[in-house]
């Protein structure tokens, strides 16, 4: 039987433990790189072998030990998920964070309506993350303990001409974040929805129009504040959250004249 | 067991005893050997290790197994076999030490070695191979033992002896529950004529006279303990008491049978008659922060100046640690770690010195200081040498972890160098290089020996195993 191949934990150096899921590149690449220098064992979920293999060895060759390692998986393989999470909670030897980041925006126009894109986007950002929650939920149920983080989106927030499909699988997202903390923080889990606005990522690529642009590494010092802290939600950077309070006040009736 | 699937949401949190570790596992009760069998089975069909479990005493991660199954065996309590005219009992695993004085003392015997708190398994005591307080008179629980029974995780149950099957029973004992499972347990208990022994305490000036004390006193009592002021410096360096014990001679008591009884013998539940003594660790909490307890171990030092002579329970004597319970809670969110050291009597003092000094310099005294005398047995991974231990406990908090680290790993180099060893039940950082030094290649080439004969898949694993073990 193979040896677990995280480093072992003692009293004087614990160790914590989280998954990843979406950590081949952009946020979750941060996000893996900044928990991995906070003493975190990792484990990485991704499509691509190749850029999983390349972060988890830029990881464990930063930290000195193994610190990160990596699971091949398509979050449409709804079924593996169960076997998936049980494999790297007896890897990992326990779990402590679960942060469901895998998304994608497919780029379309407020004039194509294109039913294959937006199974596909609902398929990721929302069955998906819902698939991973309905698996990890008992868990830290039964255990008493636990965060678990949602990367969901200001978009979320309201549904505009741009990508309804986007719009409505973050807002999916988001409200099932919603009804999970108010189902889980009575058994002592606390569930962190992060909204982030326009990101230096590949995603960016489809908003011309974007502003107030921050880096991955930013949103992931944001997100790493929020979890130490175990905050509820948060905006990153944080004027969005003006601003979307703003924006989800304005009236049907102005909003549906509006084009952005 | 009728479990098919990995149950995964039934994963639980297990902590050690000085709360300083938690690790999810797969919690399993069995309460009879069938069933135990059928976790070994589905553990393999799994590729899951099992890790045993008794009362979770250790203060290290003897009893956890982060991600794997942890097996309770606590459910396997019952006395099997007790004759009072011979002093043997057989029991199973999960028997505490409390139910065994509590059976064995009403017909006039005694445990003859017990750890300090009463809670723990006699599973537990034979994986760890308990010391008590006359480690240098009968050794550890090991050697008071006739005979045992043990599953092996291919199905094959085996009785040992010190005679019979001799290597396995001399590595089960000692072999942290990682060749085999106890499930029958045959121990020789100990005649004794009244339920309370008698008590010499004195008080010691410093660390010279405290080692002479516990070497003179060890021949002629049946029990000798030192408590070590560790928060004592310069001339007081080492600085303690002693409480030394003797059994009562036939027909000194007149009526034994009063004293034999439980009742008489139990710890009361409230201080001064009115104080629950459940609730005594929240009141601890706040002076547990080194001036709070400088003050603590001072004031037990100078109230112990008047050298004192007192009769008192077995229970109330051994089990010092059941006397304020939860008194580990005291020590808050980062728990405690117990650094326990054995070292030979020629380079005890010299080593202790350097140790305590240190903790003095790092700026992290220990909280308390334990001593005892000790000699050799014949156990694969023993931690007994011809010379004495000093139990040190430490308390954890977020900020001094790395710096104690570092303290502990200069620690173990002196006690190495000192021809020391350790105990698995105890220190949490031993590292695999310690452990090879103290144990010695062959130790370790013997143990893994015996280890893939026991458990040719290696199914029993604890963090404790992989931890120190995993790579040697």
């Amino acid at each position: 039987m193979p040896l677990t191949k995280y480093p072992a934990a003692t009293p004087l150096s614990p160790r914590r433990r989280a998954i990843i899921i979406g950590s081949t590149k952009g946020l979750g690449a941060a996000i893996a790189h900044r928990l991995a220098r906070e003493g975190y064992s990792l484990a990485l979920a991704g499509r691509s072998a190749d850029l999983l293999d390349k972060i988890c060895a830029e990881i464990n060759q930063a930290s000195g030990e193994t610190r990160a390692r990596a699971y091949i998986h398509d979050v449409k393989e709804y079924a593996q998920v169960p076997d998936l999470l049980q494999k790297m909670i007896t890897d990992l030897g326990g779990l402590d964070l679960f942060i469901y980041n895998t998304g994608v925006l497919l780029p379309t126009t407020p004039v194509t309506y294109e039913p294959d894109k937006d199974r596909e986007t609902m398929e990721v950002n929302a069955l998906g993350a819902i698939a991973w929650f309905n698996a990890v939920s008992p868990v830290f149920q039964s255990l008493r303990t636990g965060q678990i983080v949602g990367i969901s989106s200001v978009a979320g927030d309201r549904g505009r001409v741009g990508n309804p499909a986007y719009n409505a699988s973050k807002a999916a997202l988001s409200t099932y974040l919603e009804a999970l903390r108010n189902r889980l923080t009575r058994h002592g889990v606390d569930i962190l929805t992060v909204k982030p606005g326009f990101m230096d990522t590949e995603m960016l690529k489809s908003s011309p129009r974007a502003f107030w642009v921050i880096s991955p590494d930013q949103a992931a010092d944001d997100i790493w504040k929020a979890i130490r802290t175990r905050k509820q939600t948060i905006y990153t950077p944080s004027r969005w959250g003006l601003v979307m309070l703003i924006i989800r006040h304005i009236p049907s009736v102005i909003f549906r004249r509006l084009s952005f | 067991m009728t479990t098919a699937t990995l149950p995964y949401q039934s994963l639980t949190y297990l902590e050690n005893f000085g709360h300083s570790l938690r690790a999810a596992s797969y919690l399993y009760k069995p309460t009879g050997i069938e069933e135990i069998n059928g976790i070994f089975k589905f553990a393999k069909r799994n590729n899951l290790t099992v890790a045993l479990r008794g009362a979770g005493r250790s203060y290290n991660d003897a009893a956890l197994n982060s991600g794997g199954i942890v097996m309770d065996l606590t459910g396997m309590n019952k006395i099997l076999a007790w004759n009072p005219e011979t002093g043997l009992i057989t029991a199973e695993p999960g028997v505490t030490l409390e139910k065994l004085w509590k059976t064995v003392l009403p017909d006039g015997w005694w445990p003859p070695v017990v750890s300090g708190t009463m809670t723990t398994t006699l599973g537990g005591c034979l994986g760890m191979n308990i010391h008590g307080k006359n480690n240098f008179k009968l050794g550890p629980i090991g050697e008071q033992v006739v005979e045992f029974t043990a599953l092996l995780t291919t199905g094959a149950q085996v009785t040992c002896s010190p005679t019979h099957n001799g290597d396995l029973f001399h590595s089960l004992i000692s072999g942290m529950g990682m060749l085999g499972v106890f499930t029958s347990i045959s121990l020789q208990m100990k005649k004794v004529y009244s339920g309370m022994l008698k008590i010499h305490a004195f008080n010691v000036p410093g660390l010279d006279s405290h080692l002479d004390a516990i070497a003179d006193c060890a021949p002629e009592n049946s029990y000798t303990v030192g408590w070590l002021d560790s928060t004592a410096s310069g001339k007081g360096l080492g600085r303690g008491q002693i409480h030394a014990a003797q059994y009562i001679q036939e027909g000194e008591d007149p009526h034994p049978a009063k004293t034999f009884q439980v009742a008489h013998q139990t710890l009361p539940g409230t201080l001064f008659g009115i104080f629950p003594k459940s609730i005594i660790h929240y009141f601890m909490l706040p002076f547990m922060i080194n001036p709070g307890v400088r003050l603590i171990n001072s004031a037990k030092y100078f109230a112990g100046m008047r050298e004192s002579h007192y009769l008192q329970s077995h229970a109330a004597f051994h089990f010092l640690l059941d006397y304020v319970p939860n008194w580990e809670k005291a020590y808050g969110n980062g728990g405690l770690i117990q650094y326990q050291s054995f070292v030979p009597k020629e380079t005890a003092k010299d080593a202790w010195q350097e140790l305590l000094t240190l903790s003095h310099k790092r700026g992290l005294p220990a909280f308390l200081g334990v001593t005892k005398r000790h000699r050799p047995d014949k156990f694969l991974l023993s931690h007994a040498v011809d010379g004495f231990s000093l139990a040190l406990d430490f308390k954890i908090t977020s900020g001094s972890r790395p710096r104690m680290h570092a303290m502990l790993q200069e620690f173990d180099k002196i006690i190495t160098d000192a021809g020391g060893r350790f105990y698995f039940a105890k220190n949490s950082e031993t590292s695999p290089e310690t452990a090879s030094k103290f144990l010695g290649e062959e130790t370790i080439a013997r143990f893994k020996t015996l280890k893939r004969r026991t458990d040719p898949d290696n199914i029993l694993e604890s963090d404790l195993y992989r931890r120190v073990f995993g790579n040697l």
